[in-house]
Formats: structure tokens, sequence, C-alpha cells
């Protein structure tokens, strides 16, 4: 076994062994044994509600979202070649913000609101893509238009929260802090369909990804039809990342982090880096959720408070890197 | 390291011993251009320029400093396209056949390239194989049996698991050879492949080179500064001045006093060769 199959091994195990922590470990205290009995072959019972209802629908979201993020992550890293870059962090998740945060503000059915954010994303995805594009596509000059785009997106959401009643954007601004708390199956299954298209167009991208990689001379050279690629590597990545906004709220910092670390653990980019990747983006938003849920208990946290308190210092610690490499 | 490829003992047991699965089985491909203007969206930097790359053969493109030498290899590789005119591979226009039909025609060796971070150099030349590789395809045989000739031919079996950014400047070079190796292909175009290099490692690409022309029937086209080394290892000569072609042929039959004058504006005395018997520049100065 080589050493990325070792570690997805030990990152898989990470994955089950939180999940469980995440149902036994509440409020509501259920044995570690009836837990996992309750939620996978005893239904029914003492604890049905707690453990079906509330705590195995989290989970569930916690785990696929994460492999979203983090996948959307390493494909955008990949494809701009900087480990800076991530789908939050050029406006796509603002994007999404922004249209659920307008949805609520104008009084429409607050059920159209996954819909509005996952347009919104796909929305500001091409109108990044669009204005960044001069006789070519430029990975420098998408994260500079993405960041703008950021900025100004977040002013407009700002001036939302304060324009209208409170009454109607304080849910926009629960939501927009990204919570797992009250996930239901619903979620689960809707970011389960978005997965089963999109992960696997994510690994078949893997063998391009690593040729575009090598510059765009040599990968015209080795046959790779650049543009066409690079629409689908934004597309599946925009497509991962719009899908977890749309569905949880922005969680910040996890499409950032996971592939760096990944990365950094397994090395160059390869199908078993994604899969790596995907199972740590799993961990880390599991851990997010338990600290989360247990730290100020009963009072509980957004889980995009936690993530962005963990990527924050991360994030330092890598720029620190650079700046000493420089 | 050897510096007289002319009449070498290893280099004739090579070619007798070649198989018949080498680059050297397959068709030839015929690379052309005709009447073809190129440039970066500004002014042209080639006009009207009507070559042929002789099969089979070594080419180096020789010019001074901004006469359109890698513009025309950028052409001749399809990663420029043509302003007007066309470059022909096999005949039909390069830019109508699919890039990945080309790629397993043509090779590429771009001017300083860059591995990704980490990258080893068994990884790095395996991606060499993509263009002989569908959608769904496993690692094959003949993709493993490409990837290990390649490590081979260049030399660089012993280092196949160590990261590219940990190696000499000269293996790093190798590497990528190594992985436009891979590809397999019997054409191989490259930009500048000596630069960066010091003296013996300059020696030593090109001696690689001229083995794998000689050993594997490859038709080699560079880009090369040095006009002795030019002359030393090329069959065919192509001189360009201003975007123009100034002179074409052998290097013995093209290389004069006057051409030089008229490509580089520099006054020479050519000579012969003492190692090579090529012909060999000494140029003029005014401290003498």
């Amino acid at each position: 076994m080589n050493r990325t199959a070792r570690l997805c091994s030990v990152a898989a195990a990470g994955v089950l062994g939180l999940a469980i922590v995440g149902l036994v470990v509440g409020d509501y205290p259920v044995p570690a044994r009836s837990a996992i009995a309750t939620a996978v072959w005893d239904r029914g019972g003492e604890f049905d509600f707690v453990i079906n209802s509330l705590r195995f629908p989290r989970v569930t979201v916690a785990v696929l979202a994460g492999i979203c993020l983090a996948a959307s992550g390493l494909l955008f890293q990949t494809l701009i070649d900087n480990p800076l870059v991530s789908p939050d962090i050029i406006g796509i998740d603002t994007g999404a913000a922004a249209a659920a945060v307008a949805i609520l503000a104008i009084g429409l059915d607050a059920r159209l609101l996954p819909y509005a954010a996952f347009a919104g994303a796909l929305a500001t995805a091409v109108v990044i893509f669009a204005l960044s594009w001069r006789r070519g596509f430029s990975g420098g000059r998408l994260v500079l238009v993405g960041i703008g785009i950021n900025a100004l997106l977040s002013a407009v959401i700002t001036y939302m929260l304060v324009r209208f009643p409170v009454e109607r954007v304080s849910a926009a601004a629960r939501w927009q802090a990204g919570t797992l708390s009250g996930s239901s199956w619903d979620d689960a299954r809707t970011l389960a369909v978005a997965l089963v298209v999109l992960l696997p167009v994510a690994f078949l991208l893997v063998r391009r990804l690593r040729i575009m990689q090598l510059g765009n001379d040599a990968a015209i050279a080795l046959g790779m039809r650049l543009e066409q690629n690079r629409m689908a590597v934004i597309a599946t990545g925009c497509g991962l990342a719009a899908i977890v906004v749309a569905v949880v709220g922005p969680l910040g910092f996890v499409a950032l982090l996971v592939p760096h670390v990944a990365r950094s653990l397994a090395g160059a980019l390869t199908v078993g880096v994604l899969l790596l990747t995907a199972l740590l983006g799993s961990v880390m938003l599991l851990s997010a959720d338990l600290v989360a849920q247990r730290l100020f208990a009963p009072t509980v946290l957004p889980a995009g408070v936690v993530t962005a308190a963990m990527g924050g210092p991360y994030l330092l610690a890598v720029l620190r890197k650079f700046n000493r490499a420089v | 390291m050897r510096s007289d490829h002319k009449f070498d003992p290893v280099l004739a047991a090579d070619r007798a011993s070649r198989n018949p699965g080498d680059a050297s089985g397959r068709s030839r491909p015929v690379l052309s251009t005709e009447n073809l203007d190129a440039g970066y969206g500004g002014p042209l930097v080639l006009h009207g320029l009507t070559a042929s790359i002789p099969s089979g053969e070594t080419t180096a493109i020789v010019g001074a400093n901004a006469s359109g030498k890698s513009t025309l290899l950028r052409a001749l590789a399809r990663l420029l396209k043509p302003a007007r005119g066309v470059v022909c591979l096999d005949g039909a226009d390069i830019h109508s056949q699919s890039t990945r039909s080309v790629a397993v025609q043509l090779g590429l060796l771009p001017q300083s390239p860059r591995a990704p971070e980490g990258v080893v150099v068994g990884d790095l030349v395996r991606r060499g194989r993509y263009p002989h590789q569908r959608l769904f395809d496993q690692w094959s045989k003949a993709d493993e049996r490409a990837v290990v000739r390649a490590l081979e031919l260049t030399g660089l079996s012993d280092v196949g698991d160590r990261p590219i950014d940990e190696l000499s400047g000269g293996q790093r070079q190798r590497a990528w050879i190594a992985m436009a190796l891979a590809q397999d292909t019997p054409m191989m175009l490259l930009d500048e492949p000596t630069t960066f290099l010091d003296i013996a490692h300059q020696v030593e690409m090109l001696d690689l080179l001229a083995r794998l022309n000689r050993s594997e029937n490859r038709t080699i086209v560079m880009v090369l500064h040095d006009l002795n080394q030019a002359c030393r290892y090329a069959s065919h000569l192509i001189a360009l001045a201003d975007g123009r072609i100034e002179a074409v042929g052998h290097p013995s039959e093209v290389v004069t006093a006057e051409m030089i004058e008229r490509v580089f504006g520099l006054r020479v005395s050519v000579i012969s060769c003492p190692v090579s018997g090529t012909p060999l520049c000494v140029p003029h100065t005014h401290c003498y």
C-alpha cells in the first residue's frame, strides 16, 4: 500500500470515528452502541428522534458538504496554480449569499433560498469568468476580478441587511454564518445527488489537470484542449461549492485549507490526492460541527464560525512559510 | 561523454539493434509551412515564410535575437495560430486536425518549463503518455514500457523517485526531454534545449538528441542560440533574419562569412572545426 492509500485509510477511519462521536455526543446522552444501532439497523425505539431526525442527518450533511467544498477547492487551486485560492475567496459564496439575502429581504418564500443561492453562485462564476477573459484565460486575472467582485457583493449584502426590516433579514444573517444544525435528510439528499453527478467528473478531470499543471505550452503539445477543459474544471468546482452554499450556507476556509493539507501530506496531484482531500474535507467539517455543538453547549455556534476560527490561524501559518521561502 | 558522434561505434550498434516497435518503425510525418505570417497580436514576426522540415534529420533554426526563431518553432508546434498561411502536417493544415492526433506525431520541449511543486521525475515522465490514453483507459503495458525506455535513454532510471526540484539543471532538462520521449512521437521540437546549462551539459544534451535522431530515427527540430553547435549537430539549417528565411540547407553548404554577416550583422571567419569537420565561426572584434 503506498503512502497516499495509507493516508486515505487513516482519513476514512477519522471520518467514521468522528461521525460516531457526532451521533453520541449531545445534550441528550445516547450510549454509543445504541446510537449506532438506532442509526443503522434498529430504527425506532427510545433514541429514534434524536438520532435519526437530528444527529444522523446533520452528521451526513457535514460529511457530504465537506467532500464538496474540499474537492472544489482542489480543482480551483490546481487550475489557477495558487494554493491561496478557493471558491469562497473569489466570491462564489458571496454571490450565493447575496442572492439568498435578496430573496429574504424582498420577502419572497424562504423555500426559494437554496435555488436562489445556487443561481447566485453560478451567475457570479459566469460574471467573474467573463470579466477576466482578455484574449485568453489567466488565473491571476481571474483571482483579482474575483476578489473585486467578492468585495462588491459583500457591500451589497451589508446594504440589504441594514436597509430592510430586521425581522426579515435576521434569518438571512443567521444563514450567512453557515450552520449545520437543523440539517434534514432533504439537505443530505440534495448534496448526495450533486456529488453523484459532480464527483466522478472531478475524478475524471484529475488526469487533465495533471497535464494542465505543466503550463500552456506543454499541455497543448500533449494534445490538451485547454479552453474546454478549463471550463469543465470551473463549472465542476463552482457546482460543488454552490450546492453547499445553497444547502448549508457559506462555510469559509474548508475549500481553501483542506486541499493544501492533503497536498502537503500526499504530494503532487493524483486521483489519490483528490480522494484524500475529499475525506479530509469531511474530517474538518465533522470536527468543526462537533466544536460548534459542544463548545458553549447548550448554545450552538454556526459551524462556519468554527471553520473560520480553524482556518484563520492555519492560513497565517501558511503565509509565514511562504514569506520565509521567498 | 562523446564529443565526436560522427563515427561512434556505440551509435552504430544502437542503429543495428533498433527494434521495429520504435518510433523508427512508423511512417514519418511531414511538417512544412506555406506563406506563413505569424505574430503575437501586434506587428508580425514572421513574413510569408515557406519552409519544410526534412524527415529523419536534425534541423536547427538559427538567427539573431527577435529574428522569429522561437515564433517559427511555436507555429510549427501549433502553439501559435498563423495570421495568414498554413502549417501543414502530412499535407493537412495542422489546426484542422485534432490536437490529440497531432500530439502522437509531434512532441515538444517548451522553453524553460516549470514542473508543479513536489512532482517526482517518474510522475512527470508518465504524464507524457497522455495523448495515448483515452478517457477511461487504465495505465497499460505499452505506457509503462515507453516510460521505462524514456528514463533509460535520458539516464534518469536511478532518480525516478526524486522530486524534480531537487535535481541539477541538466537532469531537470533531461526529465522534460524524457517526458517528451514518453510521448513517443516520431518528431520532436525543442525550444532552446541548452539554455541555462553549462557547456558540459550542453554537449551532453545535444549528444542525447543526436542519439535519438540516429538510433531511433526521430526527426529533431530545435532552436539553437549557438551557431557552432547548430553547425555541428544539425544536418539542416534554417537561418532567419527579420522573420524571413535568409539561408537554408546543410550547414557545410550554407554557412559562409557573408551569410553570417547578413543574418547576425557580425563579421566572422569560417574555419573547419578540428573535431567534427563542420563549419566553425570565429567572430572578428575590434579589440585585436
